[in-house]
């Protein structure tokens, strides 16, 4: 265990005269699910398609299994890859889209067929072996394109945005299936999102990237409670981010008065960990839904907006009073500049 | 009253389109010596006639080797040019695509007369040179444009995904893009074939002598006499060309790519 599968050091990608990844370095563990987490436009699926060698990079190496594959055709790494489109062939069966890569390798008929078979049966298909992709709901389609890489047994498989493509009840399934496979197979997983909870929920591992950068890299939990840049803590969901100025919290908006020492440059806070109810200061309700357990309020503040939850059962504020809030020491996250 | 103005606009179209056919068919029926319509009686003589008529069968023969080949050749060339212009961002790609569009809107009497002028004259070209590679011209555009709008629907991340899968690039367009863009290069070449069979302006400045299209041999045969084997032969054309576009339509559904 924990040995380096895929290494990646000073990789530079650019289009054209755009450098998209400068300079990342990222070792990927063997058998680990890693996630490369940020917003679009931040380098995530750049680097897994340079993994996957469809980008040459600038510079840099990557190598595989201690294998420099920097030079290496895609079509020689022997990683597998789940397009977000699924990019099942159409002309093809399902048994055809599986069989595909063992055919190139020119396996005995008898093999092929029996890898094909187990592969289709891993990820519940059996029975659908004849379909075409377009016969296929697209939750079964994302399964078929999972066996279609997994039956090559890769080194690395990479999936790109997973879940998106599926609605909510589906996402979940999937999400269990991935981790089963993961599990069964050992195989090591790559995949991209931008959407945290997909991250923290299947991850064993998170990259947190910005801007070609990795901005974090940590467990779900320690990106979860301990985010360490202001970018990361926004992305975990903190919300409400002030800087700390002469013993006040201040925002664009204007300041308010601290009555403990922050101890850091910033400070950050879930709308969960904002008390309602009581406290020094005081807020106009902008908005207020009702999100089952709680009720999320927007309070329009002295340092402007801040989300806050408030437990369900303290009666509802209607919009434009005025209630009372408090930003505890206790709940704050401090950040460094 | 609606009604009525839709059944009448609706027979009145039919008309115009299906009746110089059935005249033709008709006229070509006749038992008498010369082209008349209604015909003078009917009888199929004309219709065996034009098999015995020497210059039409070589004349045939030719048409249909432009015909299939040029429209082969124009599949060679335009399949690449049309997944290049899909799949790379190339610098001028528009004016390419102007450019590869341009026999179709510029006059055929000017491509024909440019050809002959610039290509044929002072290149010393055979005749059946020229025609070949102006009929292959004539058809780029068509192979261009429908393989093109084929290949539009066709995702690249496919291609990608069997190239991670082991495929060369050449694999994964012949194992994968050309499977799925079938249909629109089967609808290509029929298009081509039909467009070449049928051309005139251009054929006519680049036919030489004893070497003509089929189209230029009816014209010339028609000048000299003016019995119905003419009507009987184009009326054989046009169920050859039916019979096509009704094969294709019922093989893959041709009016889909067109």
């Amino acid at each position: 265990m924990s040995e380096i599968l895929v290494s990646l050091s000073g990789l530079t990608l650019s289009y054209g005269k755009t450098v998209a990844v400068p300079d990342l370095d990222l070792d990927i563990i063997d058998g680990e699910l890693i996630a490369l987490l940020g917003p679009s436009g931040c380098g995530k699926t750049t680097t897994m398609r340079a993994i996957a060698g469809l980008l040459a990079p600038t510079s840099g190496r990557i190598t595989i299994d201690g294998r420099d594959v920097t030079r290496v055709p895609a079509n020689k790494r022997g990683i597998g890859l789940v397009f977000q489109s699924y990019a099942l062939f159409p002309h093809l069966s399902a048994f055809e889209n599986v069989a595909f890569g063992l055919r190139l390798q020119r396996l005995a008929e008898a093999e092929i067929r029996s890898r094909t078979e187990t592969g289709i049966a891993t990820v519940g298909l059996a029975g659908f072996e004849k379909r075409k992709p377009a016969e296929l709901s697209g939750g079964q389609q994302q399964r078929l394109a999972l066996a279609r890489s997994l039956v090559m047994k890769p080194k690395v498989l990479l999936l790109d945005e997973p879940l998106s493509n599926l609605d909510a009840r589906l996402r979940l399934e999937m999400r269990t299936e991935l981790q089963r496979v993961q599990n069964e197979t050992g195989v090591t997983m790559v995949f991209v999102t931008h959407d945290q909870a997909e991250a923290l929920a299947l991850a064993d591992r998170i990259v947190l990237m910005k801007e070609g950068r990795i901005e974090q890299l940590g467990t779900p939990n320690e990106l979860y409670s301990k985010p360490a840049t202001a970018f990361a803590a926004e992305f975990m969901g903190f919300e409400n981010i002030f800087r700390v100025e002469n013993d006040a919290l201040v925002s664009d908006a204007g300041s308010l008065p601290l009555s403990y020492d922050a101890g850091a440059p910033l400070l950050a806070w879930r709308p969960g960990g904002v008390s309602v109810g009581s406290g020094p200061h005081s807020g106009r309700v902008l908005a207020s839904s009702f999100a089952g357990g709680h009720r999320e309020y927007v309070l329009d503040s002295a340092l402007g907006q801040i989300k806050a939850d408030a437990p369900i059962e303290t009666p509802e504020v209607p919009l434009g009073e005025s209630i009372a809030f408090d930003l505890p020491r206790s709940t704050a996250r401090p950040l460094a500049a | 009253m609606r009604n009525l103005a839709n059944w009448l606009i609706l027979g009145l179209t039919l008309t115009f389109l299906i009746g110089p056919f059935l005249i033709i068919i008709f006229a070509g029926a006749s038992a008498g010596q010369s082209l008349a319509f209604p015909p003078d009686g009917l009888s199929l003589k004309w219709y065996a006639k034009v098999f015995t008529v020497e210059s039409f069968r070589a004349s045939f023969m030719l048409s249909m080797f432009l015909a299939v080949f040029g429209t082969l050749t124009a599949l060679i060339l335009g399949i690449p040019a049309a997944y290049a212009l899909n799949r790379y961002k190339l610098p001028g790609d528009e004016t390419i695509r102007t450019i590869v569009a341009a026999p179709i809107i510029v006059p055929g009497i000017i491509v024909g007369l440019a050809l002959l002028r610039y290509l044929v004259v002072p290149l010393d070209f055979t005749v059946t040179m020229a025609l070949f590679m102006a009929h292959t011209a004539l058809v780029l555009p068509y192979a261009v444009r429908v393989v093109s709008s084929s290949l539009h629907n066709l995702r690249a991340d496919m291609e990608e995904a069997a190239v991670l899968l082991g495929c060369s690039r050449l694999q994964a367009f012949m194992k994968v893009v050309l499977p799925n863009i079938r249909g629109g290069v089967l609808a290509a070449f029929i298009l081509g074939f039909v467009t070449s069979f049928n051309q005139v302006p251009v054929s006519l400045f680049l036919s030489g002598p004893g070497v003509r299209t089929l189209p230029i041999d009816m014209l010339a045969y028609m000048e000299i006499t003016y019995d119905p084997s003419v009507a009987a032969l184009s009326a054989m054309l046009a169920f050859m060309s039916l019979a096509i576009v009704f094969a294709a339509e019922r093989l893959l559904g041709f009016s889909r790519y067109v």
